[in-house]
């Protein structure tokens, strides 16, 4: 009976309890946010988090990518030096969008005292480190590999 | 029968089971870590004061906060707070490794699989519904519009929801898949000679028919370790301080080594309000009132101690005033159960109950001073509540009145 259960199920009981009981808790916490009224907001940043990275981050940094490995033809190292420092930069970006495109500059003053200006030019200037950081990299080994030769 | 549907083609040679398995078994371990901590901080607000207040079952068993050792809030937040951002990387490395799985087709096969699909709309939305919210609460951005207390910590549970049965249910396949090549050997495979994995079923995570490598498994893996130890570079500082500090250039706590939260202008502090005029009102069984002055003749006590900020940020200072213990004497309840200090500022941290143990602790104070000078009014001139291990926002600041409890 149970294999049956299993058959017209996908899964296993012990995996099925499981996953109801998962979803039973996630909705015993989503009880708590009944009757607040910004629960739709949540609710939309919650799924639009999820859209976002999957329907435009992921799609965005994907073409980036093959637009890249095309650019370089098959040149690996370069594909690499260029690729590495890009990534840095960008996950700099994504964490600290907001003090790098100045959102949120009153509640930042307030709590802090400071306005929002350094923000985009430090990130500018870290990302000028990373690539010159890897194009020295690159260097050293293109140099290193004509010694060789 | 399948149906040839426009698919999105997934061609990495690097994704399969066994990435997939090291990068999921990164965050088994990394992200109870940062679980924990983050449910710390709510028991950390102490009873009736944590956010959001009624949560149910859904919280660690209360337990009075400690106030030793000193540096406990700096840690376990600093931990929260620094690990979260460290695993970002880490994150998005692993949401890379499994996105054919997004577009399979059909995308349901069963009702099982349904709803362990629900259960990853739980953990993929929760986890990064929780790195958004986080990363702008740490920069004051509150574009989100709802509270960031409420939906960051029932956002936490579902997320645990999503990451309590994913876990169960991929731990026998990702095990089997770190089995299926050493990570030893693999490190020692460069791009040349790096191919797929072991085809792991049609819909599965290795491509069909893979592009040429661009990259080995060992440089994928250098790569979202060294984003990981890039972000910790670029964030560690605001906990630690020390030079590190200089390097937290996108945050807005590695710009000072003595951070201020929330300034005496936001808080609409009166200059009028904490000059001469200012008294403090000591309540309890002989309530007194007394003067800066008064204060500043009783006996002070001066302690290096941490105050550390629910953002991760935290700074060490010589504080110098009247321990709190000397009040609730003079206020005549010695042994107090609970304190309640209420502020000049009348925002939402303006008022704060300690615990008895808080208050008793030989350094917790109301401090006059740091570093041998007179607190600025961003610092909460006239005086201001310093109780080592308490988080910051509890740390009253342009205190006017404190009331002492017996038990």
């Amino acid at each position: 009976m149970l294999s049956g259960l299993a058959r017209r199920t996908g899964a296993s009981p012990a995996q099925l309890t499981l996953l109801l009981a998962c979803l039973a808790l996630a909705a015993y916490a989503g009880f708590f946010l009944l009757g607040d009224p910004a629960l739709l907001r949540m609710l939309i940043w919650f799924a639009g988090a999820a859209l976002v990275h999957d329907l435009v981050l992921f799609p965005a940094y994907s073409a980036a990518d093959r637009a890249l490995v095309a650019a370089a033809r098959g040149h690996v190292p370069l594909i690499n030096h260029i690729r590495v420092p890009a990534l840095g930069a960008g996950l700099a970006l994504l964490m600290f969008w907001p003090g790098i495109v100045r959102q949120g500059g009153d509640t930042h003053l307030a709590a802090t005292g400071l306005d929002q200006a350094p923000y985009l030019a430090h990130w500018l200037g870290l990302t000028a480190v990373l690539f010159g950081l890897s194009a020295l990299v690159f260097l050293v080994r293109v140099a290193v590999a004509r010694l060789r030769r | 029968m399948r149906f040839a549907v426009p698919t999105v083609r997934f061609r990495s040679p690097l994704r399969g089971p066994w990435l997939t398995s090291v990068l999921g078994v990164t965050l088994l371990v990394a992200l109870p870590l940062v679980i924990v901590t983050g449910l710390l901080d709510y028991l950390a607000y102490g009873p009736g004061q944590s956010i959001p207040g009624d949560v149910g079952l859904l919280h660690l068993p209360a337990t009075d906060w400690p106030s030793r050792p000193s540096w406990l809030f700096q840690v376990t937040q600093g931990l929260h707070v620094g690990l979260g951002m460290v695993l970002v990387p880490v994150v998005l490395a692993k949401l890379w490794s499994v996105i054919p799985k997004l577009f399979v087709f059909p995308p349901i096969t069963s009702p099982a699989h349904a709803l362990e699909r629900g259960t990853l709309l739980l953990l993929v939305g929760g986890i990064l519904f929780e790195i958004v919210t986080g990363l702008m609460n740490i920069q004051y951005d509150y574009a989100f519009g709802f509270s960031f207390y409420t939906a960051h910590y029932i956002g936490a549970w579902v997320f645990i929801a999503g990451f309590v049965s994913h876990a169960v249910i991929k731990l026998p396949i990702a095990r089997k898949a770190l089995r299926s090549r050493s990570l030893r050997a693999e490190l020692r495979i460069p791009v040349s000679a790096t191919v797929q994995e072991e085809s792991d079923g049609p819909d599965g995570l290795v491509a069909p028919d893979p592009a040429p490598p661009t990259m080995s498994r060992r440089g994928a893996l250098a790569l979202v370790g060294g984003g990981a130890v890039f972000v910790a570079a670029i964030t560690a500082g605001q906990t630690i301080g020390g030079p590190l500090r200089d390097l937290a250039v996108l945050l807005p706590r590695g710009r000072s080594t003595f951070p201020v939260n929330r300034t005496a202008v936001a808080a609409a502090i009166q200059p009028a309000a904490t000059g001469t005029a200012w008294r403090l009102a000591l309540a309890g069984p002989t309530a007194r009132t007394l003067t800066r002055d008064d204060l500043a003749q009783l006996g002070q006590h001066t302690a290096r101690l941490p105050i550390a900020c629910v953002e991760g940020w935290s700074t060490v200072q010589d504080w110098t005033g009247v321990r709190l213990r000397d009040l609730a004497a003079l206020a005549g309840v010695p042994s107090p159960a609970s304190a309640f200090v209420e502020s000049l500022d009348d925002g939402p941290f303006g008022r704060a109950t300690l615990s008895g143990g808080q208050v008793l602790n030989p350094d917790a104070m109301l401090a006059l001073q740091v570093n041998g000078t007179e607190l600025s009014p961003d610092h909460g001139y006239p005086a201001r509540v310093i109780v080592p291990a308490l988080p910051g926002v509890h740390c009253t600041k342009w205190v006017r009145s404190i009331t002492f409890r017996a038990a």
